[in-house]
């Protein structure tokens, strides 16, 4: 009688798991992993680009296919995953350190560039980025550079240019500094001329006896938070990406005037589309990547996430040019010059791990101190 | 000494409920601002409504946790039973701590040992994706399990043991006197068992986050995901539905319980 009961629990189990796991989605399907609100998603009127490109490519193709769209908060956790090896992504869209690390490691397919024609809409300029000079494996989808974001209402404009602003005795407890060591350290060595990503311990020494002496005037050290303390003018300086920027600006209170520059030197970073080595599709990978660089996807992704993008023919399309307006056009867009030149001479890259452990040790102390 | 004890539970009450509240209010704000109350609106109620990848989170989460109740209630009511009749001493010892242990072990140890232990048996199958919602599926029962074991076991220590015993004097089957006798006895248990299971279902985030595979994402890994830039206020008008549903299950539990106690 025992042994009747356990053999049906037995089988209940085996059935309803075989129900939901065999129960697979029929035609093509095409997993993307991507940075949370990170794509123009149809919220508030918006273009739905998973939804599109599912449609378009029935009416192209003649082929259903399903799109899997999950997302992930930081590029250390989606190299978790994708190392694991248990999960299977063809799209992924990680920053450049990460790409440089994981093309390294093998972890990224070279891309076939036959099938994404849409690639001439990046400029030169765009290409040639220290984490994949060659361009095999990634397409750019968005850069941003930090600049330094601050309240007119309380900011004097003689104080305004420089990284010199979080530095100012006039705003001590309104300063906000980044909670990252790398980020931290960055805006000091920018400030004082070192290059970034130095191996010599004497520039990271100065650099952190400049983070001890603002110390006294920060009033914390922020991440996310920074939306917030900026936009409720409870600080009324910090550090952060143009992009950003303007969501800061959207919600703003009535008694605060945000206002943005960028310092002389300061960090850039690209985000970038890539195909995993895990990818199961990697032609229908191509052909979504593509159909994110035409017009219609490009523009209302520029649109929604605010940043500043690579495609000539979304920051040339008159639409996007009225619907952001002049001046976030000036601050997303500023005259660079070459954009690889400035950005491989300035932007952070991997450090080796002992000055990765030197860094580290010396933010521990400014934080403690 | 009254005064004191009510400005006590007060702040008790006060520092649980505030930051609901705060979220509450926020869900109904007119614009995206965290600081600023600007005006009424259901804005966000209806951004939440077009927004067809939460949604999608949304109903993975509810199918994930209806499952995972359904399997965890059957297995834990099983289990329960067996244990309450077991007549060593030691073993019984042995087998409540070792159905205690995914209970006590912390979340992201059970998550982390289970993805290992999935990738490990893929990759022995050969498959080149291990994680997918069984996966999922198995990790969710396998933490919900202790706690449904746990608001069981009391029901059945309660119950009066001659009473399966007559049922079975009388010509019962052992299965009759179970069905017919035990189970309504032990239901008040079950119902809460099956409860918790589902609201600990409901908002798992670190084991889910280990066991997740491509393309089922739940709520809280999606809501996870969203923190690089600002969590929009249509989340605000999520939680707050989620806050309400999971308040009316507790509702319905202590009230199960409570007319248990009235019996």
């Amino acid at each position: 009688m025992k042994k009747w009961i356990s053999l049906c629990l037995i089988a209940v189990l085996l059935v309803g798991l075989c129900l939901t796991g065999c129960g697979g989605k029929k035609g093509l399907t095409l997993n993307v992993y991507n940075w949370g609100e990170y794509i123009s998603d149809g919220s508030e009127g918006s273009f739905d680009t998973v939804r599109e490109f599912e449609k378009w490519y029935q009416e192209t193709y003649g082929e259903k296919v399903t799109v899997n769209y999950s997302t992930f908060a930081s590029n250390e956790d989606m190299y978790s995953k994708i190392s694991s090896g248990a999960v299977s992504y063809d799209v992924i869209i990680p920053s450049d350190y990460m790409i440089a690390r994981m093309a390294q490691e093998g972890l990224l397919l070279p891309l076939n560039f036959d099938n994404i024609p849409n690639y001439q809409y990046i400029e030169d300029t765009f290409k040639g980025l220290y984490y994949d000079p060659d361009d095999q494996y990634s397409i750019p989808y968005t850069y941003g550079i930090v600049g330094v974001i601050y309240d007119a209402n309380v900011v004097d404009e003689a104080d305004i240019g420089g990284w010199d602003l979080l530095w100012n005795e006039k705003y001590a407890g309104k300063v906000l500094q980044f909670n990252n060591s790398r980020d931290a350290f960055g805006s000091a060595m920018y400030k004082l001329g070192i290059d970034v990503n130095t191996t010599d311990k004497a520039g990271w020494d100065k650099a952190y006896d400049e983070l001890l002496a603002q110390r006294p005037l920060v009033k914390s050290y922020v991440m996310d938070e920074i939306f917030n303390m900026m936009e409720s003018g409870e600080a009324a300086v910090g550090a952060y990406y143009a992009g950003d920027y303007f969501t800061m600006v959207d919600a703003q209170a009535d008694n605060v005037d945000l206002q943005f520059y960028y310092p002389e030197n300061t960090n850039f970073y690209v985000d970038a589309m890539c195909i995993p080595s895990c990818a199961q599709n990697k032609e229908l990978a191509e052909i979504f990547i593509n159909y994110m660089l035409s017009e219609e996807p490009a523009v209302a992704n520029a649109e929604y996430t605010y940043y500043a993008s690579p495609n000539s023919i979304v920051y040339t399309n008159d639409g996007y040019i009225e619907e952001m307006g002049e001046e976030a056009m000036e601050v997303l867009y500023p005259e660079l010059g070459s954009f690889a030149g400035e950005y491989n001479k300035l932007a952070y890259k991997n450090l080796d791990s002992d000055t990765l452990s030197y860094l580290n040790t010396l933010w521990e102390n400014v934080k403690i101190n | 000494m009254k005064t004191s004890a009510k400005i006590y539970s007060g702040i008790v009450f006060a520092i649980l409920f505030a930051p609901i509240l705060v979220l509450l209010v926020f869900s109904f704000n007119e614009s995206k601002s965290l600081s600023v109350f600007s005006g009424f609106s259901l804005k966000w109620y209806r951004e939440l409504l077009n927004d067809r990848n939460t949604l999608e989170a949304v109903r993975n989460t509810l199918i994930l946790a209806a499952s995972a109740t359904a399997i965890s209630t059957v297995m834990g009511t099983a289990a329960a039973v067996g244990i309450n009749k077991i007549r060593t001493k030691w073993y019984k010892a042995v087998m409540n701590t070792v159905t205690d242990i995914p209970m006590t072990n912390p979340d992201i140890i059970t998550g982390i040992s289970l993805m290992l232990m999935f990738v490990f048996v893929g990759r022995l199958f050969g498959a080149s994706t291990s994680l997918n919602f069984v996966t999922m599926l198995i990790a969710h029962v396998t933490f919900c399990l202790p706690y449904v074991i746990l608001q069981i076991l009391p029901k059945l220590r309660q119950m009066d043991k001659s009473l399966p015993e007559a049922a079975m004097d009388l010509g019962c089957t052992p299965m009759g006197a179970f069905f017919k006798v035990e189970l309504p006895e032990i239901l008040p248990g079950i119902i809460t068992g099956a409860i918790m299971a589902f609201t600990l279902s409901l908002d798992d985030f670190v084991i889910s986050y280990f066991t997740s595979g491509n393309g089922f994402e739940t709520l809280p890994i999606r809501i996870y995901g969203m923190t690089k830039k600002t969590v929009t206020p249509k989340m605000y008008a999520l939680a707050t539905i989620i806050f309400f549903v999971t308040l009316g299950l507790l509702l319905i539990s202590n009230f199960v319980d409570e007319k248990d106690e009235a019996k």
